[in-house]
């Protein structure tokens, strides 16, 4: 299970980067979010997978699941969902007032 | 347990919450957060005064023991990092009172100021690796807002690429927490410290390291720097300093940290990369100051010249090199802010960046003058001035540890930072006066005030080093000694 984990988090993270190398901003804030997505995965297969019950006291289980990763993930989620959010925003203001989405256009010149 | 250790985090956060219901009164705004800065500063000289007597003051968030909490441990050298964070915010406050304009007051400028430093004072004090990563969120969503604020083509431009380089970092540190956690189980600094040096650094616990490595290299522009040199000269000046002076060093904060506490157990390897990765940010760094002739330009690659030097202490990790760095590190802080004020105030006046469209700028504005003319000697490390010292004690260390070449590249790229800098002052302030007084784009009233204090600030430093040195020493030796950290957290507890 970890392994094919493993892959799916390296799919994720190359389609990702490929959408970050692309040239317009809208692909490279998907590929942000996609990366994002590979991350949170990562993290879940580290903490390892289907080990014990769950992590609740009284249970009678002899081992517990890890609950720590899934708390990181919550938390790496929430802000990620913001930074998304504000990065998308970032990029349509851009092309308002450039006038422009494609990234080759955004390098600037000496004259400013 | 200490729960003045929260403060400096909970003043910044709370009054920048309560700032934003009232948006629209922009003097209550300026007064409280003027007040909050002011707040955070003291509770920092105390806890400074808490920790000399006391030892390491922690505070485990909920009262749950460590390593299962959150724990926050302020330390000599987080406690000398926070109140120079609040002088410095506080210059940049001053500055931005005169200079930021309504518009950008009106939308949220110092809320995002607080939470910013919040951001900054966090990293400063967490214990907790994953709650570092959360800190840095935060000082960074606030600087993704402060650098496009006011949404001018240039800074849209720049924040697109700042954004998105600080983003891909950030994932790169959430899998660096991740492979660590596989292999330690833990996430807090002080149970890691312990759980790397029972099981043994071994070489894919090395390889976990240079990931960390690579991370707060891009945040602290160690080598990584590619992002820096543009995104710092988009925003306004008062921005631009904050970011010169705060935002590179908590990167380098981070660093220190973890090269310290958790992965000193193969320096040869680790450090020596450091070392390399730092002469190479001194050299290019220095090569970019030399080479360009725009004054923000000039300055920002100056940030990269400190920022390689600070490492070099780092990466000759010997207790001398690390009271060296340590200082350097909180020169660092208040000259960057310093001769960005000052560069800003200079395109305030003229209009204009480009250096050869300046001149005699001295024969109007000589206080201005001389105030450069101490920031480019205390820049360069001429005594007595601030940064003398810490360049003393870097070099020093760099040859007990016997590399030589590190400490030579650091006084070669100092005598290239200081052509640099006498090149603006040359250019700008030497030479026939072209503008008078009326035909100024902008005035210096009320700029000059935060300048002087941090003016007065780099010689008291420079002059008054005997003093500050036994604060820095502490830090260092607690940098040097983990132990002292780990019996701070766990307080006897039975480690798990």
């Amino acid at each position: 299970m970890e392994t094919l984990m493993s892959i799916l988090v390296g799919l994720l993270f190359s389609i990702g980067t490929y959408l970050i190398l692309s040239k317009n901003l809208l692909r490279i804030v998907l590929g942000a979010s996609i990366i994002s997505h590979g991350v949170n995965l990562l993290i879940l297969t580290m903490g390892g997978l289907k080990k014990g019950g769950l992590p609740l006291l009284g249970e009678n289980n002899l081992s517990y699941t890890d609950a720590l990763p899934q708390a990181l993930i919550l938390t790496a989620i929430v802000i990620n969902f913001a930074v998304t959010a504000l990065f998308l925003v970032l990029c349509y203001r851009t092309y308002q007032v450039v006038g422009t989405d494609d990234s080759e256009q955004l390098r600037g010149n000496e004259d400013e | 347990m200490n729960n003045i250790v929260l403060l400096p985090i909970i003043i910044p956060l709370i009054t920048g919450m309560i700032m934003v219901i009232f948006r629209k009164n922009i003097r209550f705004q300026r007064a409280f957060s003027v007040f909050a800065i002011l707040a955070t500063g003291g509770v920092s000289v105390f806890l400074m005064a808490q920790i000399r007597t006391k030892g390491i003051q922690t505070l485990q968030l909920g009262g749950w023991q460590a390593p299962f909490g959150i724990s926050m441990v302020a330390d000599m050298f987080s406690a000398l990092l926070l109140l120079t964070t609040s002088f410095v915010s506080l210059c940049c406050l001053l500055f931005a009172f005169r200079s930021i304009g309504k518009e950008r007051e009106a939308s949220y400028f110092y809320p995002m100021f607080l939470f910013l430093i919040t951001g900054v004072n966090g990293s400063f004090l967490t214990g907790d690796l994953f709650n570092l990563y959360v800190c840095f969120e935060v000082m960074l969503i606030s600087s993704y807002v402060l650098i496009s604020l006011g949404g001018t083509k240039k800074q849209l431009r720049e924040s697109i690429k700042y954004v998105l380089t600080n983003i891909v970092s950030s994932f790169l540190f959430l899998v660096a927490i991740a492979y660590l956690y596989a292999m330690t189980g833990t996430l807090n600094l002080a149970h890691l410290s312990v759980r790397i040096a029972e099981a043994g650094q071994d070489g894919l616990m090395t390889t976990v390291a240079i990931l960390f490595l690579i991370v707060f290299s891009m945040k602290a522009a160690l080598f990584l720097f590619f992002w820096l040199p543009g995104s710092y000269s988009a925003p306004p000046t008062a921005i631009a300093a904050l970011f010169a002076g705060l935002l590179t060093k908590v990167g380098i904060y981070a660093l220190f940290r973890m090269f310290t506490l958790v992965f000193y157990h193969e320096p040869q390897i680790t450090h020596l990369i450091i070392g390399v990765l730092g002469a190479l940010t001194m050299l290019l760094g220095a090569i970019g100051a030399i080479a360009y002739w725009d004054i923000k330009k000039i300055l920002t690659y100056n940030v990269m010249v400190g920022v390689g030097f600070i490492m070099a202490g780092l990466a000759s990790f010997t207790p001398v090199a690390m009271a060296g760095s340590i200082s350097y590190l909180i020169h660092d802080m208040i000259i960057k802010a310093l001769i960005f004020l000052i560069g800003g105030t200079m395109i305030h006046l003229t209009g204009t960046s480009k250096l050869k469209e300046i001149s005699g700028l001295i024969g109007t504005h000589s206080y201005l003058g001389w105030m450069f003319f101490i920031a480019a000697l205390s820049l360069s490390g001429i005594p007595p001035l601030s940064g003398f010292l810490g360049k003393v004690f870097i070099t020093q260390g760099t040859f007990e540890t016997g590399y030589y070449w590190l400490g030579a590249m650091g006084l070669i790229t100092s005598l290239m930072v200081l052509f640099s800098i006498m090149k603006i002052f040359m250019n700008g302030f030497w030479g026939e006066t072209y503008l008078s007084q009326e035909m100024e784009k902008g005035t210096t009233k009320g700029l000059m005030f935060p300048i002087g204090l941090l003016t007065v600030a780099t010689i008291a430093l420079g002059v008054g080093a005997e003093g500050i040195f036994e604060y820095v020493n502490l830090a260092a030796e607690s940098l040097m000694n983990p132990k002292l950290y780990i019996e701070a957290v766990f307080r006897g507890n039975v480690m798990p």
